[in-house]
């Protein structure tokens, strides 16, 4: 017992190495001075590429540790990489915003690698209790984040509204988890699936828990019925933080309810299909229509996101190898498409985050041609414009769910796609074809937010163009996948 | 005689919890939820749960209640005022629907949970003491959720003071 | 059941207590007379007249002490079964505990420098105001 546990620790190296990271900051922060803190940055880089150096050292491993709480396998190692990517855009891209607003910086990183080994644990949990303490580890660091601008009523309500509604889903997942124990006297993922189907477990109390974990996730995710709190808290958010929460804690609740569903809840889940695919469907149309009357471009993204989350839904529907495949390829370049639209949108509105309204983008493309062509990139591949990479992530979603007999759903998706055409293209519109007011002054670029622009332009042209790699690995990354 | 302690616990809990929605003021409501802590764990030691039961009291009545309490005097909130209700249809409709609710959820488990819950076999509880089982589980097979647990308590401690401070 | 015999005390103790409370405060209320005035119905404060009202806002501090009090009430909650076990598991489970304590130290290192230890916090006192 005592050298056993010691000795799967290489296994959760990732974890250990961001904790630990996050520990020196916060302790270097408080004990540096001012002048030397904005260290913590490039402390926050080294340890995501430490970590990243630990995640691939452990491709290859496959099974379960730490008496069965922790998987190790393809799917958990793609998305650790995932995190990281979204980790290390985070971290470069509110480097100068934290500057600019004059924010912790410190606590800030501290915050975004906590917020990493939340979702790093969430990706790699296999037992409904470490869910919940990754979940939580994510979610207490991402209300912070959402907060930190404490001097901003806007910031404020968002922290607030994000809190209330977290904790309410985070009540609606751990009742879930009880019933689901209650029923199985189990919280391991695998020992829940061979209970259930060896049938000793009352199936009533098993829905009902699925349909609590749903509601839970689905909180986190962002799906309709569970959206309303999107667009004020990635309104209010200091926008760094925004294009966070938009693609990592969304991210990882897809994952966590990819692998809770198809390992331990296989049989209630086609009980719940129907619900599943209403809410699918009901999420791509709120968000899409929505986001087409909206002027903040804050709101906009946020309804754009939810949309986005139903096109991951599609892909949770398909329960088939290749969905979750491109529900892998498409959080991931989601990820990067997004991250870009929202480091434009933060260095587009200036100090204070104030000009977050169309109008505001108006001649952009003439004055900074540069940053207007890379948004212009970011929004196609939101729109899912062939070339990018939002186009081969949709094509993978829609493929799969064809394969899978769901007609509709693709018929539909393809449908929304469609819509949200329109007001990706309207940012652009204004961008090119309007006058810039007179009273315009130029946007002020850092060199950090000019490397995450140009990482994230780069990967969607790469994916978008020779996808092949991406989904390849994707695959593999399934295949090992119980 | 368990039942009748039961019932009196329960009865309590039921009572201080309504106690918390009639009042109009939010210490009175803090310290009748208060009550209804001491009740639940009192629930907890008949269910063989001495170890929660006491933490129920240390954690939740000593240490979550002052926290509401000072919260409660921080914001200098006073009696509540009465709002008229703007919204009739949560006036009209929120307690039938919310009964029926009740009712529904009840007669279902009534009718469809009976023996799918799977007893934990109380035999192995009164065996040694509830502390040192828990202390077995948590050191040897959730070894790995303890150590994130403290991470979890660092990250809520830094945000206490990024949230409270003035100046960082 | 022996052990539950022993909380029986407990609830013994508990009748008896809200017997005693509910007994005497009944019967005072029979027995006593009512008179009421201005002065007998305000607070008590040692025989001073009480100025202003009793709500007043708090100082927001005491709301950090209590968070900050909370989890580390929780960190006994977790401590007092590895105080059981710890001799019995060996050294791994020893070596958790201080893993844990450790981290939480790291919380509390960050308050005390952070000033949130101290009722007058240093930059206020002026002296220490350069850190």
């Amino acid at each position: 017992m005592d050298g056993s546990l010691a000795l799967e620790i290489p296994q959760i190296f990732p974890e250990i190495a961001l904790s630990v990271f996050g520990i020196a900051i916060l302790l270097l922060d408080t004990f540096l001075p001012k002048s030397k803190r904005h260290a913590a940055t490039g402390i926050a880089l080294a340890a995501i590429a430490l970590t990243a150096v630990f995640t691939l050292g452990l491709v290859g491993e496959d099974g379960t540790f730490f008496s069965g709480m922790i998987v190790v396998d393809g799917f958990s190692i793609f998305l650790r990489i995932t995190f990281l990517v979204v980790g290390a855009l985070t971290v470069l891209a509110s480097s100068s915003y934290a500057t600019r607003e004059n924010l912790a910086v410190g606590e800030f990183q501290a915050l975004v690698l906590f917020a990493i080994v939340g979702m790093n644990l969430m990706a790699a949990s296999n037992e409904l209790i470490m869910i919940f303490l990754g979940l939580e580890t994510l979610s207490i660091a991402s209300y912070i984040l959402l907060g930190i601008k404490r001097s901003d009523a806007k910031s404020n309500e968002a922290a607030l509204k994000y809190f209330l509604l977290g904790s309410f889903s985070s009540a609606f997942m751990l009742y879930g988890i009880a019933l689901a124990y209650g029923a199985t006297r189990t919280t391991n993922l695998e020992a829940i699936g061979r209970e259930i189907a060896a049938g000793s477990a009352g199936m009533t109390l098993i829905y009902v828990a699925v349909g609590l974990l749903f509601v839970g996730f689905g909180f986190k995710v962002a799906v309709v019925p569970f959206h309303v709190w999107t667009p004020d808290v990635y309104e209010g958010a200091p926008t760094p933080i925004s294009a966070f929460m938009s693609v990592g804690p969304k991210a990882a609740g897809f994952a966590v309810l990819v692998r809770v569903l198809m390992v331990a809840f296989p049989a209630a889940y086609a009980k719940w299909l129907g619900l599943v695919w209403l809410s699918a469907v009901l999420t791509m149309f709120v968000g899409n229509c929505v986001a087409l009357v909206q002027s903040n471009i804050k709101r906009m993204l946020a309804y754009s996101s939810i949309a986005h989350a139903g096109y991951i839904l599609v892909a949770v529907a398909t329960r088939n190898q290749e969905g979750v495949a491109a529900l892998l390829f498409y959080t991931l370049t989601y990820a990067l498409m997004n991250i870009g639209a929202f480091t434009i949108v933060s260095l587009v509105s200036r100090q204070g985050d104030r000009k977050t309204y169309l109008d505001d983008y108006a001649g952009l493309g003439f004055k900074q041609p540069g940053l207007a062509a890379a948004l212009s990139i970011f929004l196609l591949s939101l729109a899912g414009i062939p070339l990018t990479a939002g186009f081969a992530g949709k094509f993978f979603i829609f493929r799969a769910a064809l394969e899978s007999k769901f007609v509709w759903l693709a018929i539909i998706g393809v449908l929304n796609s469609a819509i949200s055409v329109y007001y990706y293209l309207r940012v652009i519109v204004v961008m090119y074809m309007k006058e810039a007011p007179d009273d315009w002054s130029p946007v002020a670029m850092s060199s950090s937010a000019i490397a995450v622009i140009a990482l994230s332009v780069l990967g969607i042209l790469q994916f978008g163009i020779f996808p092949d790699m991406l989904i390849s690995l994707a695959r593999s990354s399934v295949i090992g996948y119980r | 005689m368990e039942i009748a302690v039961f019932l009196f616990l329960s009865g309590i809990a039921i009572v201080a919890a309504a106690n918390i929605l009639v009042q109009r003021h939010p210490i009175y409501s803090a310290l009748s939820l208060i009550v209804t802590f001491v009740a639940l764990a009192g629930i907890y030691i008949q269910m063989h749960a001495e170890f929660i039961a006491v933490m129920q009291i240390v954690v939740y009545t000593g240490a979550i209640m002052v926290l509401f309490i000072f919260v409660i005097m921080l914001l200098n909130a006073g009696a509540e005022q009465k709002v008229p209700d703007k919204v009739h249809v949560v006036k009209y409709f929120g307690l039938p629907l919310a009964s029926l609710l009740i009712f529904e959820a009840g007669l279902t488990a009534s009718r469809t949970f009976d023996g799918e819950g799977i007893p934990v076999e109380s035999a192995s509880i009164n065996l040694s003491g509830n502390t040192e089982m828990i202390g077995r589980a948590l050191y040897t097979q959730y070894a790995l959720p303890f150590e994130v647990t403290s991470v979890l308590l660092l990250v809520a401690i830094v945000g206490a003071i990024v949230m409270a401070k003035k100046e960082l | 059941m022996p052990m539950m015999l022993q909380f029986a005390n407990v609830l013994v103790f508990l009748a008896v207590g809200i017997f005693f409370l509910v007994f005497s405060l009944t019967l005072s209320s029979l027995v006593r007379p009512y008179k009421y005035s201005a002065e007998k119905l305000s607070p008590y404060e040692c025989g001073e007249n009480p100025v202003g009202s009793p709500w007043i806002q708090f100082n927001i501090r005491f709301y950090v002490f209590a968070l900050i009090f909370i989890v580390f009430d929780v960190e006994v909650v977790f401590l007092v079964p590895w105080a059981v076990v710890f001799k019995k598991l060996g050294m791994f489970a020893f070596v958790e505990g201080l893993i844990f304590i450790a981290i939480l130290a790291v919380g509390l290192a960050y308050v005390w420098a952070k000033g949130d230890l101290q009722w007058v916090r240093p930059e206020e006192r002026g002296s220490l105001a350069e850190r």
